[in-house]
């Protein structure tokens, strides 16, 4: 699956378009590493706990995208966008969007 | 005793934050240069497609993300300073250098999978969780750097900038 937020994907053509595909994951923080960062917060600095948890998440989402434009019998997505809300206090959703294509 | 260590828990607190969070910052700056004199050779430019002229053989989703947070002696400072407006000086260090780490790390994820630009670079901010109004609880920004990185074939590739346009 080859997957770019440009508008095509460099060096192919995209022959046939499948709309829409998107991935999702809500994730809250864990209880350590909670504590670790909340101890983390009082000095500053990167909370490297909540960094690792974010990537994670996202590649979540990245793979459930993924995984739905194969299911269309799409090779790429375009056009990717990603989205990060915090719907909750300590839990926040990421989300993945883009176009499902075709490209030779 | 007891009484006279509550009174001095929140200075020593603020103190402390304030000492160690300037060095981290300090030492932070540092890394950051040599980072990004590392990475230098990836270049990064937020034009949407690849220009005319370059062949691009393959391409990956590259992503750099940093989770930050300001120390409290500066999140007092800047609530402090936000009653009255105006520029809040001390916010503006810490994104900077979120910013840069994320774009090096992007850069050197597109170096660990062989590429050698990225193109269509975005960076977005989100705060993940709002400092509570008296400056306590987490208040951690994430900055996230994405792009395409692609691999230019042989012979097509170019460098934009000073005495850019020339096949290197």
């Amino acid at each position: 699956m080859l997957i770019s937020n440009t508008q095509e994907i460099p060096g192919k053509t995209i022959v046939e378009f499948f709309g829409v595909v998107s991935g999702s994951t809500v994730r809250a923080k864990h209880i350590g590493r909670d504590i670790a960062a909340g101890l983390k917060n009082v000095v500053g600095g990167e909370l490297r706990g909540y960094t690792e948890l974010l990537q994670e998440a996202r590649g979540e989402a990245i793979r459930r995208m993924s995984y739905q434009a194969e299911e269309q019998g799409a090779n790429a997505i375009v056009n990717v966008r990603f989205a990060t809300s915090s719907v909750a206090q300590g839990a926040a959703e990421l989300f993945a969007y883009g176009t499902a294509v075709r490209v030779e | 005793m007891i009484e006279l260590s509550v009174y001095l828990i929140t200075p020593v607190m603020l103190l402390g934050a304030w000492i160690t969070g300037t060095l981290l910052e300090r030492r932070h700056f540092q890394d950051l240069l040599r980072l990004e004199s590392g990475a230098r050779e990836i270049l990064a430019v937020t034009v949407e497609d690849v220009p005319a002229g370059w062949e691009v053989e393959e391409c990956d989703l590259v992503i750099g993300n940093v989770v930050i947070s300001q120390d409290y002696f500066k999140r007092v400072a800047a609530s402090i300073k936000g009653i009255f407006g105006g520029r809040i000086g001390v916010y503006e260090p810490l994104l900077e250098r979120a910013r840069r780490e994320a774009v090096v790390r992007m850069k050197e994820e597109a170096r660990a999978h062989g590429h050698d630009t990225v193109i269509n670079v975005r960076i977005e901010t989100s705060p993940l969780a709002r400092a509570r109004s008296d400056a306590k609880g987490t208040a951690g920004v994430e900055i996230m750097a994405f792009g395409t990185a692609v691999t230019l074939r042989a012979g097509t590739r170019k460098r934009i900038g000073p005495g850019g346009g020339v096949p290197i």
